[in-house]
C-alpha cells in the first residue's frame, strides 16, 4: 500500500534531479553558445513537441529500445542482479535481428517476429554467462558483464565483417522492407516519424514484466532474493538457479531492444566502431529514474526519447551534435540520482529546516 | 551544580503518524547508575538516539548541568561529554586497539600521531577502571567482550562524564556479564554518570541506582531500584502481571523423530572440526536444549539440519526419512522447521509485508498458487487468520512492511510461519534473544504448546534461565562436542557452568 505521502516523496525526487538536470544542461549551453543559449534551452524544454506530430512520434521512436533496455536492468536490481551489461546484450540482440532479417528465406510477419526472438536468445545466452559465473564461481556480476560488453562488441564487429558487411557505410548491410517492423497504423498518427510496432511491444513487455514480478511465484522469489539472499536460501529458494534465470530474463529483453532499435524502418544498421552502444547504459537512467517498476519504465523512457529528440532539434540553433549529446547526458546523470535523493529526503528536509530556521533567527 | 546531570524534559518525538516519544522525562543524577528499561519498541533506543543527538525530538528540550542545550550530533553530544556504547560495536576490525580509541581525537606532535603519549593515557585508564586490555592487540582478534571494553576505553579517552550503554549485555557469556556489571560499578564510583539501557531485570537489581520504565513512548515511572521487587518492575514494564511458571503436560515423549549420527564438520577458515562427532536424537513431545557458550558448533548443527551448510558427514534422520544430502526445499516440506537464529538475516525478508512473510516458506503450493499466479485471496484470508491467532501487531494491516514492526512482533511473524509448517521437528536458535520479557513469554509458551502437542523441539539458548525453565533434557556443546548430558530437575546452572567453560566432561554411553 502506497499512501499519498509517499508517492509524493518517490515522485518529488524524481522532479528536483530532472531540474537540477536542466539547470546545469543549461549552464552548459551558456559556456558554449551563449547567443542560442535561451532558444536552445527553450528547443530542449519543448523537447519532442517542437516537431509537431513528427517530433512527437520519433519520441516514442526513441524511447522504444531504450524502455527494453530498461526493462531488463530494472528486473536485475529488483532481484539484486546488478546487470551493467546492456550494451553487450543489446549489440548482440541487434546483430543477431539484423543478421536473420536479412537472411531468412520467407517473406510475412515471421519475417521480423523470428528474428526478435533470436535477439532475445543471444541476449538471454550472453547473459547468463555473467549469471552463470555468479552462481557457480561467485564472479561479481559487476565487473564480469562490463567486460562481457567489450567481448560482445569486437565479437559482433567480426561477425558483421565476416556475414553481412557493407563496406562502402562500414556498417551492417540495411534490413530489407519485409525485415522491419510494421509501422502499425502509427504512422498515420505521426506522420513523418520513425514510430512503429515497437513501441507497443515494449509497453507490452513493460506490463507483462510488471504482471510477472507482483503475480507470480518466480517474480516473489526473485524479489525476495533481491531484498534478502540469505533468508530466501533459508526458505529453500534456489538461489544460484534464480540468479542465472534472473540474467537470462534481463540479457533477453535487452537484446529485444537491440532487435527493435535495429529493425525500425529508419536506416539505422550497426555501425562497425570501437564503441559500446550508448542506448545499454542510457536504460540503467531509465531504470533508476523509474524506480525499477516496469510500468515506470514507460514513463521513464519516454522522457528520454523526449530530451533526445529536443537535443535533435537543437541543432537548428547551430549547436554540434556533441553539445547536444552533453547536455543530454548531463540531464540523464542527474536523473539517476533521484533515488538517492529520495532515500535521503528526510535528512534533507532536515537540513532545509534547520537552515531555513537559523535564517529566520538571524533577521 | 543542580541535582540532575541530565534531564530530557517533555521529549516528545514523531515518525509519520506514529508517535514514539511521548512527553517522556528521564533525570539522571550525578554519579548514578540509572537504567532505562522498557520492551523493544518502547522508545528506549528512540530517547538515546535525541540525547545522542543522532535525532531530535519535535517537542522538549535537553539540560545538561542544568543549561538547556540542543544537541545536533554525536560529535557535539561528545563534546557535552556524552559517550554511548552501541549494540553493534563501532570498531574498525582491523585496527589495534590503541588505534581504535584514538580514531578521531589523536593528540599530534609535529603533525604525526603522539602514539606514546596516547599508549600512556589508555593504559592508565584501563588500569584505574580494572578493563585489563592489552592496546596493541587487533580488534578482530579479541572476543567480543573485550571490543566492549574497547568502547568503554574509547568513552574514557574523550574524558565522557555521561555514559550510555545500548543493552551491553545482549552478546556476552555468563562470566563476562558479571565481569562488565563490575566495571559499570567501578565507573559510576569514579564519578562517571550511567545511563544503561535494558530488559534484564536481574542486571538492573545489580547495578542500578534507579531506573526510569518506558511503555509505549511514554515515561510511566521511575522508581527507586533498592525498594522496588523485579516482579513489580517487569509488571511496570509489560502493563500487566507476568506468570513466572509455565504450564506443561507431564514428561510421556514417543517415537525418535529427530536423530543426527557421527556428524562431522570441518572449517576450512578455521582449520578445525566445528562438529566433532555428534551423536543425539529427540523424541516426539520432548524439548531438547543446547546449551553452551556461544561460538561452540550450536550455529553450525543448526545449519548442518537445515541444510543451510551442506559441507558435513554424518547422517541425519527426520521421521523415519534420511535427509542429510536433500535440498533446503525438501527439508523444508518434509518434517523441518526452524526459527533461526538471526532473524533479520535468515528469517525474515524485511522489506516484504506481513503477509508476504508469512507465506514465504508455502507460497509455492496449490493453497497459494495457481499456475505459477499467485492465489491473492487465499493469501490475504490466510494472513488475516495467521495475524489473529498469534496476536501479531502492527501500525497496519496484514500489507505492513516487516521492517516497521517490533523485534518481538517480527519474531511472532517467524514463529507463525514455522508453526503452521505442522512440522514433528521444530529447531528454535535462541528464539528469545532481544525480547522483553513479555514477548519472551509468548515465544516460550508457544514451545511448550508445541512439545505438549507431541512435537519434538531442538532448542538453542544461551541464558540458562531459559533452559532450566523449558527443556526437559540438556546437551552441553563445548568446541563443536557434546560434553554433558542433563535431567535439568537434577543439575544446577553451576554444574553445567563447569561443562560449558570445558572444565568438565563426560564420557558418554551409547
Amino acid at each position: 500500500m502506497i499512501g499519498k505521502k509517499n508517492i509524493l516523496k518517490q515522485i518529488l525526487p524524481i522532479f528536483l534531479c530532472i531540474l537540477v538536470g536542466l539547470v546545469f544542461g543549461f549552464f552548459v549551453l551558456l559556456l558554449t553558445n551563449p547567443e542560442e543559449a535561451f532558444n536552445g534551452f527553450r528547443t530542449i524544454l519543448f523537447g519532442g513537441f517542437s516537431g509537431g506530430v513528427r517530433g512527437v512520434g520519433n519520441v516514442l521512436y526513441y524511447a522504444t529500445p531504450v524502455m527494453m533496455v530498461g526493462l531488463g536492468i530494472a528486473l536485475g536490481f529488483k532481484a539484486g542482479v546488478f546487470n551493467i551489461g546492456g550494451p553487450g546484450q543489446f549489440v548482440i540482440g541487434g546483430f543477431l535481428a539484423t543478421y536473420f532479417a536479412i537472411q531468412l528465406p520467407f517473406e510475412g510477419p515471421m519475417r521480423w517476429i523470428l528474428p526478435i526472438v533470436f535477439a532475445a536468445i543471444g541476449g538471454a545466452f550472453w547473459a547468463s554467462i555473467a549469471g552463470m559465473l555468479k552462481a557457480y564461481f561467485k564472479v561479481n556480476v559487476v565487473i564480469s558483464t562490463i567486460l562481457l560488453n567489450y567481448i560482445a562488441m569486437y565479437c559482433v564487429n567480426h561477425l558483421i565483417k565476416q556475414t553481412i558487411y557493407d563496406p562502402g557505410t562500414n556498417r551492417a548491410l540495411p534490413v530489407p522492407k519485409a525485415g522491419q517492423l510494421p509501422t502499425a497504423g502509427l504512422e498515420k498518427l505521426f506522420e513523418g516519424s520513425s514510430v512503429n510496432i515497437g513501441f507497443i511491444i515494449a509497453v507490452i513487455f513493460a506490463v507483462i514484466l510488471y504482471i510477472f514480478l507482483t503475480k507470480t511465484n518466480k517474480g516473489y522469489e526473485l524479489v525476495a532474493i533481491g531484498f534478502n539472499p540469505n533468508a530466501s536460501k533459508y526458505l529453500g529458494m534456489n538461489e544460484k538457479l534464480n540468479t542465472i534465470l534472473t540474467m537470462a530474463i534481463s540479457g533477453a529483453l535487452v537484446g529485444i531492444g537491440g532487435a527493435l532499435m535495429y529493425l525500425a524502418n529508419s536506416g539505422k544498421s550497426i555501425t562497425v566502431v570501437d564503441s559500446l552502444a550508448a542506448e545499454g547504459f542510457n536504460g540503467i537512467s531509465v531504470a533508476l529514474l523509474a524506480y525499477n517498476n516496469p510500468l515506470g519504465v514507460i514513463l521513464s523512457s519516454v522522457f528520454i526519447g523526449y530530451i533526445t529528440v529536443g537535443g535533435f532539434y537543437m541543432q537548428s540553433y547551430r549547436f554540434v551534435p556533441e553539445i547536444v549529446d552533453i547536455i543530454v547526458a548531463v540531464i540523464l546523470y542527474f536523473s539517476s540520482f533521484s533515488l538517492l535523493i529520495s532515500q535521503n529526503l528526510d535528512k534533507i528536509v532536515f537540513v532545509l529546516n534547520r537552515f531555513s530556521k537559523k535564517k529566520a533567527g538571524e533577521k | 551544580m543542580g541535582e540532575y546531570i541530565i534531564e530530557m524534559n517533555k521529549i516528545t518525538k514523531n515518525f509519520g503518524r506514529n508517535k514514539a516519544l511521548d512527553n517522556v522525562t528521564l533525570q539522571v543524577k550525578h554519579g548514578e547508575i540509572h537504567a532505562l528499561l522498557g520492551e523493544n519498541g518502547a522508545g528506549k533506543s528512540t530517547l538515546m538516539s535525541i540525547l545522542f543527538g543522532m535525532n531530535t525530538s519535535d517537542e522538549g528540550h535537553i539540560k545538561i548541568d542544568g543549561i538547556e542545550r540542543k544537541i545536533q550530533g554525536p560529535k557535539e553530544a561528545t563534546d557535552f561529554g556524552i559517550g554511548m556504547v552501541h549494540q553493534h560495536f563501532q570498531l574498525v576490525r582491523s585496527f589495534t586497539v590503541l588505534e581504535n580509541i584514538i580514531l578521531g581525537v589523536e593528540d599530534r606532535k609535529c603533525g604525526l600521531v603522539d602514539v606514546s603519549r596516547a599508549r600512556k593515557k589508555v593504559t592508565d585508564l584501563s588500569e584505574r577502571y580494572g578493563l585489563h586490555i592489552n592496546p596493541d592487540s587487533i580488534v578482530s582478534e579479541i572476543s567480543l567482550g573485550m571490543q566492549q571494553r574497547v568502547e568503554i576505553l574509547k568513552m574514557l579517552y574523550r574524558d565522557n562524564k555521561i555514559l550510555i550503554f545500548d543493552e551491553p549485555t545482549a552478546v556476552l557469556t555468563p562470566q563476562e556479564i558479571g565481569e562488565l556489571l563490575n566495571i559499570i560499578k567501578g565507573l559510576s564510583k569514579e564519578g562517571k554518570s550511567i545511563i544503561f539501557i535494558t530488559h534484564k531485570l536481574k542486571e538492573i537489581k545489580e547495578v542500578g541506582d534507579r531506573c526510569t520504565i518506558l511503555r509505549k513512548g511514554k515515561s510511566i515511572e521511575t522508581i527507586g531500584v533498592a525498594e522496588t521487587s523485579q516482579e513489580k518492575m517487569a509488571e511496570l514494564m509489560v502493563g500487566r502481571k507476568i506468570s513466572a511458571h509455565i504450564n506443561r503436560k507431564p514428561f510421556t515423549p514417543g517415537e525418535e523423530m529427530l536423530t543426527v549420527s557421527s556428524l562431522n564438520m570441518f572449517d576450512k577458515n578455521q582449520g578445525k572440526y566445528v562438529l566433532n562427532n555428534i551423536n543425539f536424537s529427540i523424541r516426539s513431545g520432548e524439548i531438547v536444549c543446547i546449551a553452551g557458550i556461544d561460538g561452540n558448533g550450536q550455529s553450525e548443527l543448526i545449519q548442518a539440519i537445515t541444510g543451510m551448510n551442506q559441507d558435513y558427514n554424518g547422517k541425519i534422520v527426520v521421521n523415519g526419512v534420511e535427509i542429510s544430502k536433500k535440498s533446503i526445499r525438501y527439508r523444508n516440506t518434509h518434517g523441518i522447521s526452524c526459527i533461526p537464529e538471526d532473524r533479520h538475516k535468515d528469517g525474515l525478508i524485511l522489506d516484504y509485508t506481513i503477509e508476504q512473510n508469512l507465506v514465504s516458506k508455502k507460497y509455492f503450493t496449490h493453497i497459494f498458487s495457481k499456475h505459477g499466479f499467485i492465489k491473492s485471496t487465499s493469501r490475504h484470508t490466510f494472513a488475516k487468520e495467521m495475524i489473529q491467532q498469534f496476536d501479531i501487531r502492527s501500525s497496519g494491516d496484514e500489507n505492513t512492511l516487516v521492517k516497521e514492526m517490533s523485534g518481538g512482533n517480527q519474531q511472532k511473524v517467524i514463529i507463525a510461519r514455522e508453526i503452521d509448517m505442522d512440522a514433528p521437528v521444530l529447531i528454535a536458535a535462541q528464539p528469545t534473544r532481544g525480547l522483553d520479557v513479555g514477548a519472551i513469554e509468548g515465544v516460550q509458551k508457544q514451545l511448550i504448546r508445541q512439545r505438549d502437542t507431541g512435537k519434538s523441539v531442538l532448542l538453542v539458548s544461551f541464558e540458562l534461565d531459559e533452559v532450566f525453565r523449558l527443556s526437559d533434557r540438556i546437551l552441553i556443546f563445548y568446541e563443536g562436542e557434546i560434553v554433558g548430558e542433563f535431567n535439568p530437575d537434577e543439575t544446577s546452572s553451576e554444574e553445567l557452568g563447569l561443562y560449558m567453560s570445558g572444565a568438565k566432561r563426560m564420557v558418554r554411553s551409547k
